[in-house]
């Protein structure tokens, strides 16, 4: 096994020099809470950890031309008191915020949740339902991606060798838009979701919807975008029609796994049902 | 491999240690600095026996590497008491037998002193959902949380 170094350095062009000199060999600490956890298992084995926290960019939120910029390793206490995020983004800060503990709030970040890789990271579905835009910055340069595109399997995502996260962009919000994240657990507190589901969506005066997207989470190898069910809602006032629409484009995009949390026909059918109150939350939201 | 010179504060005292990159804050807590108050029970973040506050926010330390506490402020255990004068959270858990083995304590007494520095007047659900992250095997919480509610009413009148 290789010597572990530790280094933190204090711009994202010193991280990302660190992680080309590392040739793969390094790995990025923001919170800790799933790295610190496969150090000690023993799962991963870098000779290099690079603690991005005393970064400016990965740490700070910014409002940017109505909307926000929020840094990787934001942690979950400090984005559930950003009163913008909170007001503009309700659901994905939600999300974030149903990880875990008071303890592993302190420390778990959107850029850990999603460069982690879980099918079941509770940030993500409500991240890509915000078609949040990452900041990704690597050997040659910089680049944007959509969330959507980053988690590519179970503990893979399409990151290039030496390329890291440095922050997601949350676009500014029309009027009368809303978004919610709904997870399953089989308790109240303190465990890893059975199936998520975030939906962002926007209304016309009228009520009618405008624009909406949907993503479910633990029912697939990644996290799902679910086109039909959106679809289901664009047009409609989100009445009982559209609302079948959905529970049915969601129970068909589902391809989940049997294991000790849920069984496949048990996961498929609470994708519809979260799909339709995530809605509804979004809705009462946007209605304002 | 050389080891990091780290230079913090624990508990209000400046303090400087030596580790590995791959010691936790625990590790250099219990083994290099012997504040052995904080416990591992877990050591995967689950238990909130090592509970500390690290810059103001509520951590597990068995989650953060000790080269993290560089610059930074840590809270522990150690540091709760003034003097020989119990703060009135320890003095609640010593009253109300909110604790049996003990292991979990020192864990719950430093959450419950974070919530009630954010929130002085929590409700029941409130101070679940705060120490959610602490498992104790013992008292199946109904003391604990009631001890927590009990000291919050009367540091509020105190002040009243």
């Amino acid at each position: 096994m290789n010597a572990l170094t530790y280094e933190s350095p204090d711009s994202v062009d010193e991280a990302v020099k660190l992680l080309a000199a590392a040739d793969g060999n390094a790995k990025l600490l923001a919170g800790g809470t799933d790295l610190l956890v496969q150090l000690r298992m023993g799962m991963i084995t870098p000779s290099l950890i690079i603690d991005v926290k005393k970064i400016s960019e990965t740490t700070v939120v910014k409002e940017v031309n109505g909307g926000y910029r929020v840094g990787a390793a934001v942690s979950g206490a400090v984005l559930g008191e950003h009163e913008g995020m909170k007001s503009a983004w309700p659901g994905v800060v939600e999300a974030l915020e149903l990880i875990g503990s008071t303890q592993i709030q302190g420390r778990a970040s959107m850029g850990g949740n999603l460069c982690n890789g879980s099918p079941a990271a509770d940030a993500v579905p409500a991240m890509i339902a915000a078609d949040a835009i990452c900041t990704i910055a690597g050997p040659n340069g910089r680049r944007e991606a959509r969330v959507e595109d980053i988690v590519i399997g179970p503990g893979v995502t399409s990151l290039e060798t030496g390329e890291m996260v440095v922050d997601f962009l949350f676009p500014a919000r029309p009027a009368r838009s809303g978004d919610a994240y709904l997870r399953f657990i089989p308790r109240t507190e303190m465990d890893i979701a059975v199936v998520g589901a975030g939906v962002s969506l926007t209304l016309d005066e009228a009520g009618v919807c405008t624009a909406a997207r949907l993503a479910l989470g633990a029912v697939a190898a990644t996290q799902l975008v679910v086109e039909d069910g959106a679809a289901a809602l664009i047009g409609s006032t989100l009445d009982d029609a559209a609302m079948a629409k959905l529970d049915a484009a969601a129970r068909a995009a589902c391809r989940p796994i049997d294991d000790k949390r849920g069984t496949i026909e048990y996961r498929t059918k609470v994708a519809g049902v979260l799909a339709r109150r995530a809605t509804k939350i979004a809705q009462q939201r946007a209605e304002g | 491999m050389a080891k990091i010179h780290v230079t913090t504060t624990i508990n209000g005292e400046p303090t400087e240690f030596l580790c590995e990159p791959q010691q936790t804050l625990l590790d250099v807590l219990r083994d290099e600095l012997r504040l052995t108050g904080s416990k591992e029970g877990c050591g995967t973040g689950d238990c909130g026996a090592c509970s500390v506050i690290l810059d103001g926010r509520l951590v597990c330390s068995c989650l953060a590497l000790g080269a993290e506490a560089e610059g930074q402020e840590v809270e522990t255990i150690e540091g709760m008491a003034d003097g020989d004068n119990f703060h009135p959270l320890q003095q609640k858990f010593l009253e109300g037998a909110a604790l049996q083995c003990g292991i979990c304590t020192p864990g719950f007494l430093i959450a419950a002193k974070s919530l009630l520095e954010r929130n002085p007047d929590p409700s029941e659900t409130e101070v679940r959902y705060w120490l959610a992250g602490n498992l104790c095997r013992c008292t199946g919480y109904d003391k604990i949380i009631r001890a927590v509610l009990e000291c919050a009413a009367d540091m509020r009148g105190n002040q009243a």
